[in-house]
């Protein structure tokens, strides 16, 4: 049983599912699962939002890995899953598993950025139409939700600050919109403004800060959910600024 | 009428589940889980049915549909939960909420805010009930059933 070996594996497709966004307590089933199934009996685990936890046995020394950068990439998450699916069923060795996750973790993003601007724009103006919007709104909140979501890409490519750039891109959303009423394109500002706000929505974090609480991963499901709040709030005062200006 | 609400459900849960990055070969089934969440909330708020009780069962029948879908397609359920739990996010009382506190009326802001508390509460409350039908499913009553789901699987997904 080469220790060294299983410990790098475990943390890898550890740090590749936390980085991508998964459940905590999926995290730590998953590398629970490959340790087993690579014969240590004991591993320990222990995920939170910022860092890892590994060691081999309970005796052994502490292995540890620091997350700063965490995105949503569920593709990742499932191919993940998937390898340690395959390992657990002994289809693949420990080299090849670390091969194959090391090829995951170099893996750009499933959909280029422009794809994922349209359908973030074209999420928004289904929203205006969910939300009762007549289907005048459809265009503007299409546009506006475009905007938003580019906007808050590029803000949080130049600052690193998560909230900033999600204040920033609610407050172009609002002004959009303001914008499309103004010239008489849009009708109800508050239906192209929900509607253009939704793509920016922590929809996972409050999924995975709900699912964490119920496995007993109260630090994880705590800080998500913080971090779901925080959000919520930029997204809130970025709109609260535009009827401030306007 | 509800059949645009059909549509527009689909393209935003299936929009949703691109920004997350879903695999591309669940992608519909994304759309559909957005869309049968949002189908059920529809028909029972048009039959006056409280929009906090509407939206406890809209997440049920989301997070049943998610667990039969994240054991035919073999995939973490969390990708089929999102896209499905997104629509019924009470986006639209918080925008009024944060609307009126702007505006100085606390009383109606404290109003909606809470309503909006309790949709978030009952969204919560019917993902718990998710956990609960995969650990009804995982028991022994159910490994038929499992097994079945499992034959359909995509093999070497």
């Amino acid at each position: 049983m080469d220790k060294q070996l299983i410990t790098k594996v475990c943390l890898l497709a550890g740090k590749v599912m936390l980085q991508s966004g998964a459940e905590t307590y999926r995290i730590e089933d998953t590398m629970w699962r490959i340790a087993h199934a690579f014969g240590a009996e004991n591993a320990q685990v222990h995920a939170t939002p910022t860092g890892l936890m590994f060691a081999i046995n309970e005796t052994e020394p502490t292995n540890f890995v620091r997350i700063l950068e965490r995105s949503t990439d569920l593709h990742k998450v499932t191919e993940v899953n998937s390898i340690s699916r395959s390992i657990s069923n002994g289809n693949l060795t420990l080299e090849e598993a670390r091969e194959s996750l090391k090829e995951i973790d170099q893996e750009k993003l499933a959909y280029p950025r422009y794809v994922q601007i349209i359908a973030a724009a074209l999420a928004s103006g289904c929203f205006a139409i969910m939300f009762q919007g007549q289907w005048t709104d459809f265009l503007p909140a299409v546009i506006a939700g475009g905007i938003g979501f580019s906007a808050m890409i590029y803000f949080h490519y130049i600052v690193k600050i998560r909230f900033f750039a999600e204040f920033l891109a609610s407050l172009i959303i609002g002004l959009v919109a303001f914008f499309f009423v103004r010239i008489e394109v849009g009708l109800e500002m508050d239906r192209i403004i929900i509607g253009a706000v939704m793509p920016l929505v922590p929809g996972l974090l409050i999924t995975n800060a709900v699912r964490d609480l119920m496995a007993g991963h109260l630090v994880s499901g705590l800080s998500k959910g913080a971090e779901s709040f925080l959000t919520a709030f930029a997204i809130g005062a970025g709109i609260a600024v535009v009827f401030f200006i306007v | 009428m509800i059949f645009e609400q059909l549509v527009t459900s689909f393209v935003a849960a299936a929009g949703f589940a691109i920004i997350f990055n879903a695999p591309k070969n669940v992608l519909i089934q994304c759309g559909s889980v957005g869309m049968i969440g949002w189908f059920v909330y529809t028909v029972l708020t048009i039959n006056r049915v409280d929009a906090v009780v509407a939206t406890i069962a809209a997440a049920v029948v989301v997070a049943v549909t998610s667990q039969v879908f994240a054991k035919w397609f073999r995939t973490p359920i969390i990708i089929f939960n999102v896209s499905g739990i997104i629509p019924l996010v009470p986006g639209g009382l918080a925008y009024d909420a944060m609307r009126n506190f702007v505006g100085n009326d606390y009383d109606m802001a404290v109003q909606l805010a809470a309503r909006a508390i309790l949709i978030s509460g009952a969204i919560a409350l019917g993902l718990v009930f998710s956990e609960i039908i995969n650990q009804m499913i995982r028991s022994a009553k159910w490994k038929r059933l499992q097994s079945k789901y499992d034959r359909n699987g995509m093999n070497g997904y």
